[in-house]
């Protein structure tokens, strides 16, 4: 089948250039955000066209060049843009295969290729795919119809190759904040309030007073900017800025708006999937109900890096450079709100930390271009500030579950109901959408969107993991999809699917233990699916599952099971830990299964780095508000897992050479904090259903 | 005022002009172009900006100039390059420790500062020396190992 990506971008040359110095330019749409996409796409890219490695140079994120693949989410980088870049480069690979038998007068088949040289019958003949590129129209559109290499002839792909990006990171410049080109003109800006707040007034002597240098004040409308040579006297500006300013209709935000349980009431879509509604209990659905309702809070992206961009307007051109996650869309959004063809746009990526899904990448490169096209022909830099990254990223939305099961003679599942109320979990910036930040600052700010979360196919929002992947004859899903959130939302790293398995895998562990029988295996005795089990089964025998005991002395071994979206990667976790006026990790064993491997250390990495900021979300996060907005704006108001709370972590793949690719950044995740959940409760004997499963809580629950 | 400071950056002893209260990061960022010492809070939170001054970690977002006159400044530029890394620098790449890598270059100088101390550290040794210091993407686990690695590589114990 014809990869999606390449009937998008129907052209060779958006994807491969042949280049002078005897590479290949190898072009993504997709970004390094961290997880180390750009290595693995160069495996695949050098083992289809039997190259080396240093011989093929990654292109990511370009719009003048490269291919649009939207944005780098969902673990989708290796299904797509994996799957268009094999197609693309066996397929180049065979046309010049032909162009050499016809130059060297031979059959294909004594043809072969070893970094980009042809061999006859295992001979050099002095011929290279860059004598003979010329001679192919790139122009052309692929058919996606060459057949790629076969699996057990892999050499690189399947090997632990070390990540490109790392040695720079590890000695100096490496990201966009790190860029200062000359004549560079820094950047801040101040926020609105809130959604359709009004500046009344602004002190901007005051304000030119604080900076002690020399800056301008830019204001347009809503949206103001602080801007001049010396960072420091722009970032003193910016802090100063608000007890300048005077705004009228912020919205207020009451405390009880940020728990979860204040959803319960609010306006909302409704959406029903799955089994028709249980009816009055009858036939089949003779039997107790179990039911128990869990949540969890907003959370936060809350990146090491404020975010950053840097804009030039030049002859009637707008150039942006971002770490934003899609740069093909961001164009877009862009020419919205600026009001240019998207032809005067080019948007290029630049490093940046790690984002975990939607943060403030994109709103940024909305502020750099707005004050661009005011300064034409000056460098921009604008640098969010730490409390605006806090502030204003659009946070990964509360969550409530409730879940209803009625349970048969034998005492398993025999219909299950999952309600969920959550706020969107997909809210990035579309044209009109006014979801940049500064679009609502702005004389005629866009419209308000209606809220939409992802459909079904694509593994939902909301009802992410929702469905459980257990065998039970009849299950449903209700999600209300709140409309009216305190606070903007968006994607963050797995979507619904971290409540949605905290709760499933609990309720697992609850129906195991009405059952009388172990939690791994009731589990076991509701899962056909091989692969499922044998995850479950390898990360029990890891940490040593047969020897738990009854728990409720304050030590806890916990489980839990997720295939991801019910369609992606299998993980099953192991946690090990011990409560005292808090909960302490001692050991945490993640198995997945992620198809063929293209880079088996970068997948133990991600699961890691799955395992330590699931665990992170589950035990200690929850972002506050109150008045006009968020008021956990430091590291001190929204504390994260630090190093002296890090378990040992031991991460196995199991390799599948045979299946194809499953994207791996996210599928630890979840269960990660199911299992945490579940650990809690056999350490505690009670189970806590909210999280964060905080000092508080716990204490909460040990008074009671 | 604006007044000139004499520092020793990276064994280079350096002239600057700066004022009084200006944090150290951005002379070291935007007047030397030293960049591994990176703005990540601004509010000794998290750890992104660590240099050793006078061979102790310090924050950069927040020490002012006028505390800075005569010491003896090390970031991680004067750590290694590409091209001949310090063993700590080569311990990360070996156990490809980090994910995005912001937080990396602040670590280091924690580390460094940690083995010149401790050269046989214990992994209790090590997360107490990067207490300071935030991940949000998780590598830990492997900035431990590649610590405790460089250890042994420095005490002479592992070949590196
Ligand atoms: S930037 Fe200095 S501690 Fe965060
Ligand atoms: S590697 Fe990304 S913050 Fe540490």
């Amino acid at each position: 089948m014809k990869p999606a990506n390449l009937t998008i971008n129907p052209r060779f040359d958006t994807w491969l250039k042949f280049q002078a110095d005897e590479t290949v330019r190898v072009a993504t749409g997709k970004v390094e955000i961290g997880q180390g996409v750009v290595t693995a796409l160069s495996q695949i890219a050098a083992e289809e066209l039997d190259l080396s490695l240093s011989q093929v140079v990654i292109l990511a994120g370009d719009t003048d060049q490269g291919p649009n693949e939207r944005y780098t989410s969902s673990s989708l980088s290796i299904m797509d843009s994996g799957a268009a870049i094999r197609a693309v480069c066996a397929e180049a690979r065979a046309l010049l295969l032909r162009r050499a038998a016809l130059r060297l007068n031979c059959g294909g088949e004594q043809l072969s290729v070893e970094e980009g040289a042809f061999l006859v019958d295992g001979a050099s003949t002095g011929l290279t795919y860059w004598d003979l590129a010329n001679d192919v129209d790139w122009s052309q559109a692929p058919t996606g119809e060459a057949i790629p290499k076969a699996t057990q002839d892999y050499r690189i792909v399947g090997q632990s190759i070390p990540r490109h990006d790392l040695p720079e990171k590890l000695t100096g410049r490496a990201f966009i904040h790190d860029w200062l080109p000359d004549g560079v003109v820094h950047a801040r800006v101040l926020r609105q309030p809130g959604r359709g707040a009004v500046l009344q007034s602004l002190d901007e002597a005051a304000i030119k007073r604080a900076a002690g240098a020399d800056i301008e004040v830019l204001r347009e409308a809503n949206f103001v900017a602080f801007v001049g040579a010396d960072e420091s006297a722009v970032e003193t500006a910016a802090a100063a800025a608000p007890e300048h300013a005077q705004w009228s209709g912020a919205p207020q935000i009451n405390p009880d708006q940020q728990e979860a349980a204040w959803l319960r009431d609010q306006p909302a879509i409704e959406r029903k999937f799955g089994a028709e509604d249980a009816a009055a209990p009858q036939g089949d659905l003779v039997g107790e109900l179990v039911q128990a309702t869990f949540s969890r809070p907003y959370v936060a992206h809350a990146s090491m890096a404020p975010s950053c961009a840097l804009a030039l307007f030049e002859d009637a051109h707008l150039t942006i450079w971002s770490h934003g996650q899609g740069m093909h869309p961001l164009r877009a959004n862009l020419a919205n709100v600026v009001g240019l063809p998207e032809a005067a746009i080019t948007a290029r990526h630049m490093n940046g930390a790690g984002c975990y899904g939607h943060n403030g990448a994109d709103d940024a490169a909305l502020d750099a271009a707005l004050i661009a096209m005011r300064m034409p022909g000056r460098h921009i830099r604008l640098q969010w500030r730490r409390e605006d990254e806090f502030g204003f990223e659009p946070f990964g939305p509360a969550m409530l579950v409730d879940i209803s099961v009625r349970v048969d003679d034998a005492g398993r599942p025999s219909d299950w109901t999952a309600e969920i109320w959550s706020p969107t979990h997909v809210q990035r910036p579309l044209p009109d959408s006014g979801s940049l930040l500064a679009a609502e600052a702005l004389e005629n700010p866009p419209p308000v969107q209606i809220p939409d979360d992802p459909p079904e196919e694509r593994g939902g929002g909301g009802t992410r993991n929702a469905k459980p992947y257990y065998d039970i004859p009849n299950s449903r899903i209700h999600h209300h999809l709140v409309t009216t959130p305190p606070v903007r939302t968006s994607a963050l790293r797995t979507l619904g699917a971290l409540p949605n398995v905290f709760a499933l895998e609990a309720m697992m562990d609850e129906l195991a233990s009405r059952a009388g029988e172990d939690p791994l295996d009731y589990r076991l005795s509701l899962l056909p699916d091989q692969r499922a089990r044998a995850v479950l089964e390898e990360a029990a025998a890891r940490a040593d599952w047969r020897s738990r005991g009854a728990g409720g002395e304050g030590r806890g071994l916990g489980l839990a099971f997720s295939r991801y979206k019910n369609t992606a990667a299998y993980a099953a976790v192991v946690v090990a830990l011990h409560v005292d006026e808090e909960v302490h990790l001692e050991k945490i064993c993640v198995v997945a299964d992620t198809g063929l491997v293209i880079n088996p250390d970068g997948v133990r990495n991600q699961l890691e780095g799955g395992v330590v900021q699931g665990a992170s979300w589950t035990l200690k996060e929850q972002v506050q508000m109150q008045g006009p907005g968020v008021t956990s704006l430091d590291w001190d108001s929204y504390p994260i897992l630090r190093f002296s709370e890090i378990p040992e972590i031991e991460a196995e793949v199991l390799d599948r050479p045979e299946e194809p690719s499953l994207g791996v950044g996210e599928c630890a995740v979840s269960p990660t904090a199911a299992a945490i959940g579940n650990a809690v409760a056999h350490a505690l004997g009670v189970r806590i259903h909210h999280m964060p499963l905080s000092r508080q809580r716990i204490m909460e629950t040990l008074l009671t | 005022m604006p007044e000139t400071y004499k520092l020793t950056i990276n064994g280079v002893a350096r002239e600057v002009v700066a004022g009084a209260a200006l944090p150290l990061i951005y002379v070291l960022r935007n007047e030397l172009g030293l960049m591994g010492t990176r703005y990540g809070c601004g509010l000794e939170q998290c750890g992104s900006c660590m240099v050793l001054i006078d061979g102790e970690p310090s924050y950069a977002c927040t020490r002012a100039m006028d505390s800075m006159a005569g010491r003896d400044v090390r970031t991680v530029e004067g750590m290694g390059t590409v091209a001949a890394p310090h063993p700590l620098q080569q311990a990360f790449i070996d156990e490809q420790a980090g994910q995005c890598g912001y937080c990396l270059s602040g670590i280091l100088i924690s580390a460094m500062a940690l083995l010149e101390r401790n050269p046989d550290p214990s992994r209790a040794h090590i997360t107490a020396a990067l207490d300071g210091h935030l991940c949000r993407c998780g590598a830990h686990e492997r900035i431990i190992r590649a610590i405790g690695r460089a250890a042994a590589v420095m005490r002479g114990e592992e070949r590196p």
